[in-house]
């Protein structure tokens, strides 16, 4: 494990130094080929590695244990296995082969070690002005190339282990299921350079200003790598501070509380008890039933703990290339979103949070986690405010769709409060007739839409409030839909179809000509809009931004 | 813009929604026969089948299951043309217009620029009627079109049509 030596200093024999054509942070976008951090391997199997280690060393811990206390013998008697053939190690002394069992061994190590190298040579990834192309594999190659300009974000990965040795990875996510160019790992500066890079080429900014120079690194490596680590997640050099929505624990803690799976555990619980006591008056022998809550109360305390530790140091902010979201307290985790790259924002507020006026945003996005990041992760990164007050609210609104909402947004925040809590037709939002209770017992007088010129807003809920925003220029296609029981009431449904996630962009139950006029307007509004639409190069004509 | 059509027709009770109101190009009428057939096919398999499973098994009542299934597909039959005709495309200047059912009525516009793929699929009982199936796929999973029952040379000219459409007006996602 010779990788901290080498990490975070820059690739060591990158094939050509070329002067930087367009002035990047680091020298790794210059269209060249480049190698990826030297420990890449090690740290790619990182834990089967351990796990091989742990192995070896259980299963060869006798002779361990004979050799740094010689007099002690582990086994006594006549079950001890030491006969030829019941211990390699034994039989290899026994039969004199023991050089040619080290020559062996060393020949399996020297394998793998040019193994690893050799897939380390054939690792090599290009950034260009138009696209980012990875090569890897020794025997099976693969060759992967994606477009700058259809690039959806940009993600750092830190996990824990890699973490300690001062790598990253670096996702360059575009649309579609595991469709992303992973450069893992990268040394943590270069990582965070690199990103500048390729966010910068893709905005299709051309010559950029001289960059600040990284900040020279000072100290021992122990030092810097302790630095690192406890350093904060987001830069505060990044994002202008007022622009940083943060969560306190507490807020974390009690939202986490105040869920539906803790309404569900709370009532399970009681169920039990009432179970318990009925049954012990009836019969004897009911008392087995409390060892059924011990799986859930396992099962939510770590879906507790879990969502703790992952957003305990989330901050949302504002970057010159997009919206930044980082989280995570061991393994840690952030992502950049160019403008355009937010297909629909659902914000949504349970029963249960209205109390302290709390909401959680989730959006859809074009690109899917990859799956060797697991389901979880792929999940989360659509949840792009777990819990936040209404000013938080309106903070990443205003980040997400800043030609919507916010300072210079075309629209004013008392519109979009009406969306949130209002009822009732007004101006802007169109609501379901009154022979829509039939269909929306409670929520009629509130379920409706409003056409602004920049986006479909799309309100429902009585209970569990919810306003879908979807921004024209990402809609894919409208349908509207009747169903027997809506024709019978003169009733219709609309859905802005965007990419797939979790937020619903279906509105039922509006009258029934209201739904065919948004019909129209919305897809005639949305053509418009895609054409006018310049987000996928969207700092192109500024220069040094 | 941001207000509906408050003085656009009200729509009368009980009937479907228009949103679209002119001329709907339709499917070919062969597509009827092929619907029927189809229906035909899945009731004789199903109805024989829970008849053969009634008859074995020497209960009475089991008789109810291949005569519940005999009627869904007269009624299925029965409703068969009607849907046919509620098939239909419109070409516009910047969309395509798709409209099916008449229980569930469903009306789509996808914009060219917004495909992403045209897909022209033949079935075994479909291409013996020389027919095709035209579909549509966008970024949104959800807004799936297909046309089912054009001819074979329509279904061509319209795939190529619409991928011509789609390249001169290619939006982002």
């Amino acid at each position: 494990m010779t990788a901290p030596e080498s990490a975070g200093t820059p690739e060591p024999d990158a094939p050509v130094e070329s002067p930087l054509p367009s002035g990047g942070t680091t020298h790794l976008a210059d269209g060249e080929w480049h190698r990826l951090h030297p420990a890449t391997p090690l740290l790619r199997g990182g834990l089967a590695l351990v796990a091989i280690a742990g192995i070896l060393i259980a299963n060869l811990r006798e002779r361990l244990v004979e050799l740094l206390l010689p007099g002690f013998d582990w086994c006594r008697g006549d079950d001890c296995p030491d006969v030829p053939g019941g211990d390699p190690i034994s039989y290899l002394i026994d039969e004199g082969y023991l050089l040619i069992g080290l020559a062996a061994a060393l020949g399996v190590v020297l394998v793998i070690v040019a193994f690893f190298y050799v897939s380390w040579r054939m690792h090599t990834f290009r950034i260009t002005d138009e696209v980012v192309e990875v090569r890897s594999g020794v025997l099976f190659r693969t060759h992967r190339k994606a477009r700058l300009d259809r690039i959806q974000g940009v993600s750092i990965n830190r996990p824990l282990f890699a973490r300690i040795f001062g790598a990253a990875k670096l996702e360059v996510e575009v649309a579609g299921q595991d469709a992303n160019v992973q450069l893992a790992y990268l040394g943590n500066a270069l990582s965070d350079g690199l990103r500048a890079d390729i966010l910068r080429l893709a905005s299709g900014a051309r010559a950029a200003e001289a960059p600040a120079a990284t900040p020279g690194s000072s100290g021992s490596l122990l030092d810097r790598r302790v630095a690192e680590l406890l350093a904060p997640e987001l830069d505060p050099n990044l994002a202008p501070p007022e622009s940083v929505v943060r969560i306190p624990a507490s807020r974390l803690i009690g939202s986490s509380a105040l869920s539906v799976a803790s309404v569900f555990v709370v009532l399970v619980i009681v169920a039990t008890v009432i179970i318990l006591v009925l049954g012990s008056a009836v019969a004897e022998g009911f008392y087995w039933t409390l060892f059924t809550l011990v799986p859930m109360a396992i099962g939510f305390g770590s879906y507790l703990v879990n969502r703790v530790i992952k957003f305990l140091r989330y901050s949302i902010a504002a970057t010159p290339d997009g919206v930044r979201i980082g989280y995570g307290l061991l393994s840690i985790r952030n992502e950049t979103l160019p403008p355009g790259r937010i297909h629909s924002v659902a914000v949504s507020q349970s029963l249960l949070w209205r109390p302290m006026d709390w909401w959680t945003i989730r959006v859809n996005r074009a690109s899917r986690g990859s799956s060797t990041d697991g389901g979880q992760q792929a999940q989360q990164s659509t949840v792009v405010l777990p819990v936040g007050t209404r000013d938080d609210v309106f903070r990443v609104l205003g980040l997400l769709l800043p030609e919507l909402v916010g300072d210079d947004g075309e629209t004013g925040r008392d519109l979009f409060e009406r969306g949130l809590v209002g009822r009732d037709r007004d101006d802007d939002f169109t609501t379901s007739p009154r022979r829509a209770a039939v269909l929306r017992w409670f929520s009629w007088r509130r379920n409706g839409f409003a056409l602004l010129p920049g986006a479909v807003l799309q309100r429902r809920g009585a209970i569990w409030r919810e306003l879908a925003i979807v921004p024209l220029p990402r809609v894919q296609s409208v349908a509207i839909e009747q169903g027997p029981l809506e024709r019978a009431l003169r009733l219709a449904g609309i859905n802005v179809h965007t990419v797939a996630g979790p937020v619903a962009t279906r509105l039922g139950a509006l009258d029934a000509s209201d739904a065919e006029g948004l019909f129209r307007d919305a897809a005639a509004a949305s053509i418009a809009a895609a054409q006018a639409d310049r987000t996928h190069r969207w700092r192109e004509g500024e220069v040094g931004a | 813009m941001s207000t509906p059509q408050h003085d656009a027709p009200e729509v009368a009770p009980g009937r479907s929604i228009d949103p679209i109101p002119g001329e709907w190009q339709r499917v070919s009428p062969k597509f009827l026969v092929v619907e029927l057939i189809g229906t035909a096919i899945s009731g004789v398999v199903t109805v024989v089948g829970s008849g053969v499973a009634w008859f074995l098994s020497g209960l009475p009542g089991l008789i109810a299951v291949p005569i519940a299934m005999l009627v869904v597909h007269l009624l299925v039959a029965a409703f068969t043309p009607r849907r046919v005709r509620a098939l239909g495309y419109q070409l516009r200047d910047d969309d395509l217009v798709f409209r099916r059912g008449i229980m569930f009525l469903r009306v789509v516009a996808v914009p060219y620029g917004r495909m992403q793929l045209v897909d022209i699929n033949r079935g075994p009982l479909v291409r013996a009627f020389g027919l095709s199936e035209l579909k549509l796929v966008t970024a949104a999973a959800a807004s799936h079109i297909t046309i089912p029952g054009l001819p074979e040379a329509e279904a061509e000219a319209l795939r190529d049509r619409l991928v011509e459409l789609a390249e001169s007006r290619r939006a982002g996602l």
